[in-house]
C-alpha cells in the first residue's frame, strides 16, 4: 500500500497575546534581523503549547516537529486533549493556515470538512445554497446536478428544498450541510468534529456514510473527535497529539488507551479543570469535584464486587429545580459502559444557591478491571445541553480482587457477566 | 499488460505527490490552473452578490440606479450651479453622470477588494480555495452592475439628444470603452489586494482607504474637466491613472476630453504594474492571514 500523507517535522507557532498594536516594531526588529542574516528573533525561544503552566516566551509552538505518515485507504482517528495542535494540523492539512516549517506531501485531491456549510448564504434556497457550498468545497457544477437528487434526498429536507435556508430550524441547516459534503469526491477526506451538531438519528446515518465512505470506496479518510466510541467505531488507526507533539500512533484502540492514561500521574487524581466540557460562564450551577469517598486524593483500586459511593461538589449560583444528573461511564476503550440517569432514579436535583455535596451509590455492577472515567453533565431537561459538566474524567479502576479466578489475561469485555448453575444435561 | 504492471510499480516506488503543503512562500506560483477548476465559484458567488443586495428589499435591482442618479443631482446643484464649475460645453447631468458612473466602478472594486481578508475570514478560515477567487468576483459583479449603469446613463443621453436637441458628437475613442473599463477593473483590483494584504494586520489601512478614495475622486477629473484644470496642478492630476480612463470615456462617449496615446501607455503599464504587485502580495499574505486577521 502506499503513502496518502506523509507529513514531515511539521511545525507551527503562534505568537501569544495580543496581535496588532505591536505588530510593526516586531516586524521590523525581524525584517532587520533578516537583512543581517539572522535568525528570527522571536523564534528562537519557543516553548511547547502547554496551557495551564505560564511561560516566558511570546511564542508558543502549537504543533513541533510533527512526523508522521498515512496510508492510502486508511481511516485515522485524530485525538487529544483541547490545545493539543489537532485544529492546527487538520487547518494545515485543509490548506486554510501554512506551516510556520516542515511539509506535508499529499498524493490524491484533498477535501475537508472543518465546518458543515461554509459559505451558506441566508437567503438562498437549499437547493441555490447546495450549489454554493458545493463550489466552495470544490465540486464542479456537473459533479453537483448529477448528485443533486442523491443529496437533497439524504439530507431529508425535501420539502424546504426550496425555501431560503433562513427559514430553517437549525437541525436541517446541518442535515443540508452535511449532506453536501457527504458527497465530496476526493481521494482524502478530513473531517473535523462537526458531527456534534444534529439529532442522534442524523449523527448515527452520518457516521454511517463516513463508515461507507472509507471502506466502499478505498477513500484515506481524517477523524477528529472528542467522541472516543466514534472513534473506535470508525478507525482503523490513530494519532495522539499531546501538547502540539504526536505522543503515539498506532490502532486506534491503543491510541485511544493512552488517550485516557494520560494527564494523570500513577493513582493521583487529576485536576478536574482538564476536563470540563462546558465552558459556560453564565452556568447556575457548577460542577466542582467528582471522587469515590474515601479517596478524595487518589484514583482509587476498587474491587469489582464493590458498590462505590460518588459524590460531587456542586457550587450552586442560581436556586435550581428539578434538574437531572447524569454519569455516563467509560472504559478505557472509549466504549459507553453505562450511565446514571439520576431522574429514572426518581431523584430530581433542588438546591439553593451555596455549596453543596451530592452523593450516589453504584448498586450491582461487575465491571471489568481497568481505569474507569467519566463523563457529569446536569441539565434541565433532556434536549437540552448541560448547564455545565466534565468529559472522560477518571474516576476509579476496577481490579479483580478475588472473584474470577480463571483466565485472568482474557480480553475481558466492558462488563463482567454474572452467570451461573452451568449444568450438562 | 507487462508494461503496464511495470509501470504501477514504478509508480508506486517513485513517489509522486499531487501536492505539497510547505511554509515557504513561493512569490511567483500563482496557480492560475486552479482558478480555473474553479470557475463555476466564481459564477455562484457573483450570483450571490446579486441575490443578497436586492432580496427584501422594496425596489430590487432599482437601487442600482438610485444611487449614481441622485449623486448626480447633488453634483449639478452643487458643483454645476452654486460652484459653477466649467463641463466642457457638456450638459451638466451628462458630464457628471459619466464620471460618478466610471468613478463607482472602479471604488466600488477597490473598496470591496481592500476588505476582501476580512469580510471572509470566517469562509477563508475553514476551507481553502483559491483565494483570489473572492477579489476576482467582486469585479465581475461590480462589471455587471456597471453595465447596468453604463445602461442608464445611455438612457440620459438619448433623452439630451431627443428632448433637449443635444447634438450627438461621439468619436471613435469609444471603441476604447471596454479596454477603459478592463484598466479600471484592473487598477481596483490590484490596488485593493494591495491594501487588503495589508490590512490584515494594520487595521488603520481601512479607514485611511475609506476616506482616501473620497479624497482621489477630486485628484481625478470627474466633477471638472481636465482641461479647466489649474496649470501647475494639471501634471500632477494627469499621473493619477483614472485621469485618463475618465477623459478618454468622456472623449469617446461625448466628444471632449483631453486624452493622448502617450497617457494611455502610461496607464497600462501602471495598472499591469500594480495588478502584478499586488497578485504577489496577496498570494504572500493568503497562506497565512488567517492566523493574524
Amino acid at each position: 500500500m502506499s503513502t496518502a500523507i506523509q507529513v514531515e517535522k511539521l511545525s507551527k507557532i503562534y505568537r501569544l497575546g495580543e496581535i496588532g498594536t505591536g505588530t510593526l516594531s516586531h516586524d521590523l526588529q525581524r525584517w532587520w534581523a533578516g537583512v543581517r542574516g539572522k535568525e528570527d528573533p522571536f523564534l528562537k525561544i519557543g516553548e511547547t503549547n502547554k496551557r495551564d503552566s505560564k511561560g516566558n516566551s511570546p511564542v508558543v509552538y502549537s504543533l513541533r516537529d510533527i512526523s508522521f505518515s498515512i496510508e492510502e485507504g486508511r481511516t485515522v482517528g485524530i485525538i487529544g486533549r483541547n490545545g493539543a495542535g489537532k485544529s492546527t494540523l487538520l487547518k494545515i492539512l485543509s490548506r486554510v493556515t501554512a506551516p510556520t516549517s516542515g511539509s506535508v506531501k499529499i498524493k490524491g485531491r484533498i477535501a475537508s470538512l472543518l465546518e458543515v456549510g461554509t459559505g451558506f448564504h441566508p437567503e438562498f434556497t437549499g437547493r441555490e445554497n447546495i450549489f454554493l457550498n458545493g463550489a466552495i468545497l470544490g465540486m464542479r457544477k456537473k459533479e453537483i446536478t448529477r448528485k443533486l437528487d442523491e443529496i437533497i434526498q439524504f439530507s431529508g429536507v425535501e420539502r424546504y428544498i426550496d425555501t431560503p435556508v433562513k427559514r430553517y430550524s437549525s437541525g436541517m441547516y446541518v442535515r443540508l450541510a452535511f449532506a453536501v459534503a457527504a458527497h465530496l469526491e476526493s481521494e482524502i477526506l478530513i473531517v473535523d468534529e462537526v458531527l456534534a451538531v444534529g439529532d442522534a438519528e442524523f449523527q448515527k446515518k452520518c457516521l454511517g456514510r463516513m463508515g461507507e465512505v472509507s471502506k466502499g470506496e478505498g477513500r484515506t479518510v481524517l477523524f477528529v473527535s472528542h467522541n472516543m466510541s466514534a472513534v473506535t467505531q470508525l478507525c482503523q488507526d490513530g494519532i495522539l497529539l499531546n501538547n502540539g507533539q504526536v505522543e503515539l500512533t498506532g490502532t486506534s484502540a491503543s491510541v485511544i488507551q493512552q488517550y485516557f492514561k494520560t494527564g494523570y500521574d500513577n493513582e493521583l487524581r487529576p485536576p478536574m479543570e482538564n476536563y470540563r466540557s462546558y465552558n459556560n460562564v453564565n452556568s447556575p450551577i457548577k460542577l466542582k469535584d467528582v471522587f469515590i469517598k474515601g479517596s478524595e486524593n487518589i484514583i482509587p483500586k476498587l474491587d469489582m464486587n464493590t458498590q462505590p459511593e460518588i459524590r460531587l461538589s456542586l457550587e450552586v449560583i442560581e436556586p435550581i429545580h428539578n434538574a437531572n444528573v447524569s454519569i455516563t461511564f467509560y472504559n478505557v476503550e472509549g466504549i459507553k459502559v453505562g450511565v446514571a440517569f439520576s431522574w429514572d432514579d426518581g431523584f430530581s436535583l433542588n438546591v439553593s444557591p451555596g455549596m453543596h455535596e451530592l452523593k450516589f451509590r453504584l448498586m450491582h455492577t461487575m465491571l471489568s478491571p481497568g481505569v474507569y472515567m467519566v463523563s457529569v453533565g446536569i441539565n434541565q431537561s433532556t434536549h437540552t445541553t448541560s448547564w455545565d459538566g466534565i468529559h472522560h474524567y477518571p474516576l476509579f479502576e476496577i481490579e479483580n480482587q478475588d472473584n474470577v479466578k480463571q483466565f485472568t489475561h482474557r480480553s475481558w469485555g466492558a462488563v463482567h457477566l454474572n452467570s451461573n448453575f452451568w449444568e450438562v444435561i | 499488460m507487462t508494461n503496464r504492471t511495470n509501470n504501477m510499480i514504478s509508480d508506486k516506488t517513485v513517489d509522486k505527490w499531487d501536492m505539497v503543503i510547505s511554509g515557504k512562500k513561493s512569490m511567483f506560483q500563482l496557480n492560475l490552473k486552479d482558478i480555473w477548476n474553479y470557475r463555476d465559484l466564481l459564477s455562484l458567488l457573483v450570483r450571490r452578490d446579486f441575490v443578497s443586495f436586492y432580496k427584501q428589499t422594496v425596489l430590487g435591482p432599482l437601487w442600482f440606479f438610485i444611487q449614481p442618479f441622485f449623486t448626480t443631482v447633488i453634483f449639478v446643484i452643487i458643483f454645476g450651479n452654486l460652484a459653477g464649475i466649467s463641463t466642457d460645453g457638456i450638459p451638466q447631468p451628462l458630464f457628471y453622470m459619466t464620471g460618478v458612473v466610471m468613478w463607482n466602478y472602479f471604488s466600488e472594486c477597490l473598496l470591496k477588494t481592500s476588505t476582501v481578508f476580512k469580510d471572509n475570514a470566517n469562509v477563508f478560515g475553514k476551507v481553502y480555495f483559491p483565494r483570489l477567487i473572492m477579489p476576482l468576483s467582486i469585479v465581475v459583479s461590480n462589471l455587471i452592475r456597471f453595465g447596468v449603469q453604463l445602461l442608464m446613463l445611455i438612457i440620459v443621453l438619448v433623452w439630451f439628444i431627443v428632448f433637449e436637441n443635444y447634438s450627438f458628437n461621439a468619436t471613435q475613442y469609444i471603441l476604447l470603452l471596454p479596454y477603459l473599463v478592463l484598466i479600471m477593473a484592473v487598477l481596483g483590483l490590484g490596488f485593493g489586494m494591495i491594501i487588503s494584504a495589508m490590512t490584515t494586520k494594520y487595521r488603520d489601512l481601512t479607514f485611511l482607504v475609506t476616506f482616501g478614495v473620497q479624497l482621489l475622486m477630486y485628484a481625478t477629473p470627474i466633477i471638472y474637466p481636465l482641461s479647466a484644470a489649474p496649470e501647475k496642478y494639471k501634471s500632477l492630476i494627469s499621473l493619477n491613472p483614472m485621469s485618463a480612463v475618465i477623459e478618454g470615456v468622456r472623449l469617446g462617449l461625448l466628444g471632449r476630453g483631453e486624452f493622448t496615446w502617450g497617457a494611455l501607455l502610461y496607464v497600462s503599464l501602471f495598472s499591469l504594474f500594480i495588478l502584478i504587485t499586488g497578485m504577489l502580495v496577496f498570494n504572500r499574505v493568503e497562506k497565512s492571514f488567517v492566523d493574524t486577521i
